[in-house]
């Protein structure tokens, strides 16, 4: 699912490496593997055919920079691109232009317009407005019942259209309502229909002249096909969209749909959703977008979720620990807390480059469930057992077994994992599984990524080793590394700042040179 | 359209009295819910349900032929550039990378072929029909006393309708059908699958206030043996596949049902939404890992979207699509066939 693109342009380019500059011919494979990748993240073909002729323009004769190699430059202007077609900075919702403020919620059915009415009066509620959600779906069963639902759970007004049932009607005194109460936001959530039902299209143009509002937002979903392009450019034609709300991010699409509906309908993302609560809600970002069309991952909405949710000095406490090696079961039970409070393991991982080989490998929807059934066991040891594991005789376990409901087995499997959990961990507080994920992010601009994820983190590479001659270990090693290797990682948390005098020259130079482009991209 | 099995499902019900015009919804004078229920104005004209699904479709038709015979009005060698061109038809279905590959591969072995378009279409055609052939599409066992059917899928694809549209349909057919409200989650379902079972005539298994879905199913499976009802259809929470607490929760529910019913669910629905794209295979894997689904419902073909991400799962899951949703009204609702499906599949390239 997250097949690494920039891999495989890397690999498109390998032949190539030392030429200086892009050609029609360098670049035909590595165009044709972009094609691909934004078709497989769904977005329109036609708009791929537009967008790869684009790229090949900016990129043709463009000397390779310093410090890139070509396939990184392509990756560069590529990534560019789709930010630009995106619609550059994210921009807020300007108040002063009409009081009230009136916001017109449109889409297809089913792609979440009432949950993100909802959404939205949640967040300017937040931001001390006064909303007022206006129910216009006077055809689906219960639609009605669900916004007042949804404005109960977040304490925002819904206007009661009992004895109501024109969508016009509702809105005109819901208009004169608002004014009276001095509500400041309008939300009006309309049903879901199709572009092509002409007679439900007219009724949003009526609803359009009556209310005059100053944002009609379209609600796509985020799993949205080629299709997306017939209905956005439909809806804005009828209406002439100000904004689109994509839903259903938390899911695995890459959500090209994004980048179809921009380009048809010129409408800029304004929100984004991730998930079915109200505070699941984010104002949308370019760049992020751009990466997980890419499959590069949507690394910094990953930082901020876990900057948000986890106890920043919690997990430098256990990442000094993992670097010192004395991750313990207490640790191991407090670290699985906390990725559930960053959500899914498997999400989680998704949204970072390079980590779905590693994903796969690991088998995160089983790994989740086991994690409940792991804490279980950790939470019927003795506190001596949970900080030293060596302890664990079969006595022991049989009494915890006991204790816990499960089996020893199980108990072992923990052990196992919790053993791996430690190496694993201790190979991504280094930045980057060894080279290649630490090229990932700063291919990706995420130079500072890996200091945020992993803070603290620093390592050395053992006398006379490459990257890749680690990795190749940890190949031979079935994924692992040695231990001793290992040790020689990571000879301590407290490696003064200058470590990096011990690495060569050379390798300090590129980095520099790749930190910048990431500075540069962001 | 081959008028084939698709329309004589409708045209059985053609002559029955018109109680119910695909249009008119049925006011719940009885229903607490605070729900002004109302057609939408277009489904309110007198049209035929026959007409009704026939204008629907050929919107998406007509540009059919439009799309191919634009790519050349005489005779045309089967080359490369004709095969690029045909690519992008087919990706614009949501077939996805592989299939259309797949399907070219089988053209591109008449390269040299001069062609006219018509019968470059009908070949198309004919490929993706063969593909969805290939998958076995059993009948739905109504007699298991009660048939245990359990509808799952992301949020929004059109689960609860679709549950509202089966029980109107085995209803039609003299079952007596009763729904469980298992989604527990979301504002209002339960209200809304109410409404659904009073305009089929079904009778509905609701816990207010409950938050444990299997639960829920647990009282709706004692119900159904005590009153002896035919059919029970389950109605759960949309969810992303890629959410294992969910994936997991509904699981359960399933275990539920088989710790109940030993042969049960005898089936396992997963609705997929025509317009979504590639991440459909997706769902389908992990809906089929984590609950073993059986079969698919296409809904929302009514649109332009075309579905074609259905053949990509048909072929590489093994999974049938049994019907169709062609429309927001209870009888909407269309046995799948192959031969129409992938007719208006490559009719309907925008
Ligand atoms: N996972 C996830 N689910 C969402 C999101 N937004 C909405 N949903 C779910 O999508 C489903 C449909 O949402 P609704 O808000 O009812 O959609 P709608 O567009 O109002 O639907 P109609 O009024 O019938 O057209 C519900 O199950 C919501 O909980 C999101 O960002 N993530
Ligand atoms: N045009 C059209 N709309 C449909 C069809 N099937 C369902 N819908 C609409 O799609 C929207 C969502 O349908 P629901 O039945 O609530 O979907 P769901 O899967 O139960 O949604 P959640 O329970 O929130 O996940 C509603 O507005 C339905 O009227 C169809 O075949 N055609
Ligand atoms: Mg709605
Ligand atoms: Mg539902």
């Amino acid at each position: 699912m997250f097949d690494q693109l920039s891999n495989k342009i890397q690999d498109t380019f390998r032949k190539l490496t030392g030429k200086a500059k892009l050609s029609e011919e360098n670049m035909q494979d590595a165009l044709a593997e972009i094609r691909r990748a934004l078709l497989e993240a769904d977005v329109n073909f036609k708009v791929v055919k537009t967008f790869i002729e684009q790229v090949k323009q900016k990129a043709l004769g463009q000397d390779v920079l310093r410090g890139l190699d070509p396939g990184q430059q392509l990756v560069k202007i590529v990534h560019g691109g789709l930010v630009e077609l995106l619609g550059g900075q994210a921009r807020e919702i300007d108040f002063s232009r009409q009081k009230p403020y009136v916001i017109m919620v449109v889409g297809l059915q089913g792609t979440g317009k009432t949950t993100t009415c909802g959404k939205l009066a949640n967040y300017l509620a937040k931001k001390g407005k006064k909303p007022l959600l206006v129910p216009c779906d006077v055809y689906r069963p219960a639609a009605i019942l669900q916004l007042q639902t949804v404005g109960a759970g977040i304490d925002v007004p819904v206007f009661d259209s009992t004895n109501l049932n024109k969508p016009l009607e509702i809105v005109d005194r819901a208009l004169a309502q608002a004014k009276k109460d001095q509500q400041d936001v309008l939300i009006v959530d309309t049903a879901g229909r199709l572009h092509i039902d002409d007679t439900l299209m007219d009724e949003l143009k009526q609803l359009k002249a009556k209310l005059n509002p100053s944002e009609i937002f379209f609600v796509a979903d985020a799993m949205t096909g080629q299709d997306a392009v017939t209905s956005a450019g439909a809806f804005h034609q009828a209406l002439e969209l100000s904004g689109v709300i994509m839903t259903k991010l938390d899911g695995d699409a890459r959500g090209g749909a994004a980048l179809s509906i921009s380009e048809v309908t010129g409408a800029r993302l304004r929100f984004v959703g991730l998930g079915e609560k109200v505070d699941d809600f984010e104002p949308f970002h370019p760049d992020r977008m751009a990466g997980r069309i890419l499959g590069m991952g949507d690394v910094l909405s990953l930082v901020e979720r876990v900057q948000e949710r986890v106890d920043q000095e919690e997990a430098m406490a256990l990442q000094k620990k993992m670097l010192e090696n004395q991750f313990t079961l207490e640790d191991f039970s407090k670290t699985i807390s906390q990725i559930g409070k960053m959500g899914d393991l498997g999400g989680l991982m998704g949204m970072m480059p390079g980590m779905g080989k590693l994903k796969e490998k690991m088998d995160i929807n089983k790994e989740s469930k086991q994690f409940t059934t792991f804490q279980a066991i950790i939470n019927s040891m003795t506190p001596e057992e949970r900080q030293n594991h060596a302890i664990l005789t079969n006595r022991r376990k049989a009494r915890i077994a006991k204790g816990s409901g499960r089996q020893v087995s199980e108990i072992n499997k923990m052990l196992q994992q919790f053993m791996q959990m430690r190496q694993m961990m201790s190979l991504m507080t280094k930045p980057g599984k060894l080279g290649k994920l630490r090229q990932m992010f700063s291919r990706a601009g995420m130079g500072d990524f890996a200091k945020n994820m992993f803070p603290g983190s620093q390592y050395k590479l053992p006398n006379g080793m490459t990257e890749e001659q680690l990795e190749q270990l940890a190949e031979q090693n079935g994924g692992q590394l040695p231990p001793e290797v290992i040790q020689q990682l990571m000879p301590g948390a407290a490696r003064p700042a200058g470590h990096q005098a011990s690495r060569p020259k050379k390798d300090r130079k590129k980095e520099k040179a790749k930190r910048k482009q990431g500075r540069k991209r962001r | 359209m081959s008028g084939k099995g698709m329309f004589s499902f409708f045209k059985k019900k053609k002559g029955e009295p018109e109680a119910e015009t695909p249009a008119q919804a049925v006011p719940n004078p009885d229903l607490s819910a605070p729900e002004p229920v109302q057609s939408a104005p277009v489904q309110s004209e007198k049209k035929s349900i026959f007409q009704h699904i026939k204008d629907g479709l050929k919107k998406t038709r007509n540009q059919l032929g439009e799309k191919i015979v634009q790519l050349f009005p005489g005779l045309r060698k089967i080359d490369e550039s004709l095969l690029e061109e045909l690519e992008e038809i087919l990706i614009s279905t949501d077939l996805g990378f592989p299939t259309t590959q797949m399907i070219l591969e089988k053209i591109r072995k008449n390269k040299g072929q001069d062609l006219d378009a018509v019968t470059l279409k009908k070949r198309l055609q004919a490929e993706i029909e063969a593909i969805l052939n290939q998958v076995p599409r059993p009948v739905i066992p109504l007699d298991e006393a009660p048939s245990i059917f359990l509808v799952v899928g992301v949020n929004g694809v059109g689960k609860t309708t679709t549950i509202g549209k089966l029980a109107h349909h085995w209803k039609e057919q003299g079952k007596r059908v009763l729904i469980c409200a298992a989604d527990t989650f979301r504002a209002a379902a339960r209200e809304q699958l109410e409404v659904w079972s009073k305009r089929a005539g079904a009778d509905i298994e609701i816990k207010e206030n409950s938050n444990d879905p299997a639960a829920v199913v647990y009282d709706a499976l004692e119900r159904v043996k005590a009153e002896k009802q035919d059919i029970l259809i389950i109605d759960t929470a949309g969810r992303l596949h890629n959410n294992p607490n969910l994936m997991n929760e509904l699981a359960k529910v399933k275990r539920v049902i088989t710790r109940e019913f030993p042969n049960g669910p005898h089936r396992v629905f997963l609705i997929l939404d025509a317009i979504t794209g590639q991440n459909a295979l997706q769902q389908a894997k992990q809906f089929v890992e984590k609950v073993g689904v059986t079969d698919l419902v296409i809904t929302k073909l009514d649109g332009t979207a075309k579905g074609g991400v259905a053949v990509a799962i048909a072929n590489e899951l093994s999974l049938p699509i049994q019907f169709i949703g062609v429309g927001e009204q209870m009888d909407q609702l269309l046995p799948f066939d192959a031969a129409s499906f992938s007719e208006s599949l490559i009719g309907g390239s925008a």
